[in-house]
């Protein structure tokens, strides 16, 4: 599996409150909240994203609420990958479970750009900036992990088995 | 080589004699917990999961508290569908708004006696490690999780190294709890223990109450802590005596300590007597400062309650200064007792009385503002002292609104003065 798209970049500490703000919360419909996605620190977001488009975001991505809604929105919103040297231990296990693919790498945090084309191959865990030549390489995740986000999340997947 | 608290307490409920950090294990729970924003979803995904019925229907608490009463039509749906869940399921746990034991989850459970020593508890809500004040794991997960673990009993854990916090000595007058999670947080930041337990030990403990270490266990994940954890002393089994009588009397709990020999990532000393007034500045709780050494800031609200700084003791000291002051003029503050039982306790002793008289607005028990909810939201521009836990971009309304954490006594004073400003103030008025 493959993720090929523009890179929206953030800073470190990305919170679950600038994700999907917490006024938004009374309902979990992944088209609502992907209305909204990084509307407190990117009020352009939603109407620059792309169907494969990549976040890059600085260390603790995801820290704060244990919303799901989190990675539902940023996934409804068409982001095909999240990309950090480190995520919030509740965030990243919500975006398992929701099938949202992440990857740890501080290579590619600091040396891809804002705006560059990049490619992913969750396979091997190669990250390739197309914009400037140079690859990066996070740790893939386990075979079963694959699966999960192949599956769509944690409940395609059990239902899969 | 021995077992941290935390560890031995996963390998307990995963059946083992021992597990080291990072190992994957399945663990079965003693209690599950869901709110009106996470529960939703879960009941969705718990319909997919072909299970029967829930577990067991005395371990799951369901607590509609972060938009109750309810805030708005889509709210009050999700409320409904919590509330039809429960009665189809037979829940015992569940909430309902004006129960005599409702209000928000992290101050309920406790004071209803679902938790004791050596417990292991998740919740879906990211303040579910509240818990471990009273020596028990809990941790904060999502929804997905949240549904399997109602229909299994059991989720998997990796299993987390700890940061020992060594507390010596005692706090000084007008320095809380709050002020030394706070500092901690200031110290080694927002992600300072990622994936870690922050376990607490030392001769300092004792000194601490147990609402104390409800508030310092509370904000764990403010510095990315998967729990924060206390060790059971006298203290401990006094609140069990008050709140979970019947745990007590069947002896329905286990204590359990950390091995002598056990290892820890790192061992960080604290002299109590050492930590400063602290306030965390917009917008991340790690951005601490001490009171006094900057310069004016003015503001527009107060916020005293929540799951951090919501419980009678809270609302007692806040009392105690308030009584004979009045709230500047222009400043609106908010007291949010953290639950029903809370709220009754302070109409008794007379606290509400003292709020009224100074001014403050009480509430129900609710999150309300704390996750800009409602109840106290916040305008473009306007900055807020809040007892809460949380500081993010927009956390308590416009994304261009501020909120200043702090303790409870330095939120009274800065509702007196309309500014940042210390208990000490007001003794001197």
């Amino acid at each position: 599996m493959n993720a090929k798209g523009k890179v929206f970049k953030y800073g470190a500490n990305v919170d679950t409150d600038v994700i999907i703000p917490a006024r938004y919360l009374n309902t979990a419909d992944p088209k609502e909240l992907a209305k909204h996605c990084m509307e407190d620190i990117d009020m352009s977001f939603v109407n620059r994203v792309q169907p494969g488009d990549i976040i890059v975001g600085g260390q603790n991505f995801g820290c704060g609420s244990s919303r799901e809604h989190a990675p539902i929105a940023i996934k409804a919103s068409g982001i095909s990958c999240v990309i950090a040297p480190s995520f919030a231990r509740i965030f990243y296990r919500n975006a398992i479970n929701m099938g949202l693919p992440i990857m740890e790498s501080t290579e590619a945090s600091e040396g891809i750009a804002d705006g560059d084309e990049v490619e992913i191959d969750f396979a091997t865990g190669i990250i390739h900036d197309i914009t400037s030549g140079e690859n990066f390489t996070a740790k893939p995740f386990p075979a079963f992990i694959q699966k999960i986000i192949a599956a769509d999340g944690l409940v395609g997947y059990i239902a899969k088995k | 080589m021995g077992m941290t608290m935390t560890q031995k307490i996963l390998a307990k409920h995963a059946g083992l004699d021992f597990v080291e950090p990072g190992q994957l294990i399945e663990a079965k729970l003693d209690l599950v917990l869901g709110n009106d924003v996470t529960t939703p979803p879960a009941i969705d995904v718990f319909a997919t999961t072909c299970a029967c019925g829930v577990f067991d229907r005395n371990k799951v608490a369901l607590v509609p508290d972060h938009f109750t009463p309810n805030k708005d039509i889509k709210s009050a749906d999700n409320c409904k569908k919590i509330r039809e869940f429960a009665k189809a399921q037979g829940l015992t746990h569940y909430y309902e708004i004006g129960d005599p034991q409702m209000g928000v989850e992290h101050v309920i459970l406790p004071e209803n006696g679902l938790v004791a020593p050596g417990d292991a508890i998740i919740g879906a809500d990211s303040h579910t490690c509240t818990y471990g004040a009273l020596g028990a794991f809990a941790t904060g997960v999502g929804s997905t999780d949240l549904a399997c673990a109602m229909a299994t009993g059991q989720t998997w854990f990796r299993v987390p190294e700890a940061i020992l916090f060594v507390l010596k000595g005692t706090l000084k007058k007008n320095i809380t709890s709050k002020d030394l999670i706070l500092y901690i947080i200031g110290m080694i930041g927002v992600d300072g223990a990622l994936y870690e337990s922050m376990e607490f030990a030392g001769p300092g403990v004792e000194t601490l109450t147990m609402a104390d270490r409800l508030t310092i266990c509370n904000m764990a994940i403010e510095a990315g802590g998967k729990n924060g954890i206390f060790p059971v002393d006298q203290k401990t089994m006094d609140y069990l005596a008050q709140f979970a009588p019947e745990r007590l009397a069947n002896k329905d709990f286990t204590v359990i300590s950390a091995d002598a020999d056990a290892v820890y990532a790192r061992t960080i000393e604290i002299d109590l007597a050492e930590v400063p007034m602290t306030v965390s500045f917009p917008h991340l709780p790690e951005n601490t400062k001490t009171v006094g050494t900057f310069d004016e800031v003015t503001i527009d609200q107060v916020v005293i309650g929540s799951c951090t700084n919501g419980r009678l003791e809270d609302l007692r000291t806040a009392a105690a200064l308030f009584k004979g002051q009045k709230v500047k003029k222009g400043i609106r503050c908010i007291i949010l007792p953290g639950s029903q039982r809370v709220w009754k306790e302070a109409l008794k002793e007379g606290l509400l009385e003292v709020f009224a008289d100074a001014n403050c607005v009480v509430s129900a028990a609710t999150c309300g503002p704390c996750l800009g909810g409602h109840m106290g939201i916040l305008a473009k521009g306007e900055r807020c002292v809040s007892t809460t836990n949380r500081n993010f971009v927009g956390r308590m309304g416009h994304p261009e609104s501020e909120v200043y954490l702090s303790s409870v006594p330095v939120a009274v004073a800065s509702a007196i003065f309309g500014r940042i400003a210390s208990p000490e103030e007001i003794e001197k008025k």
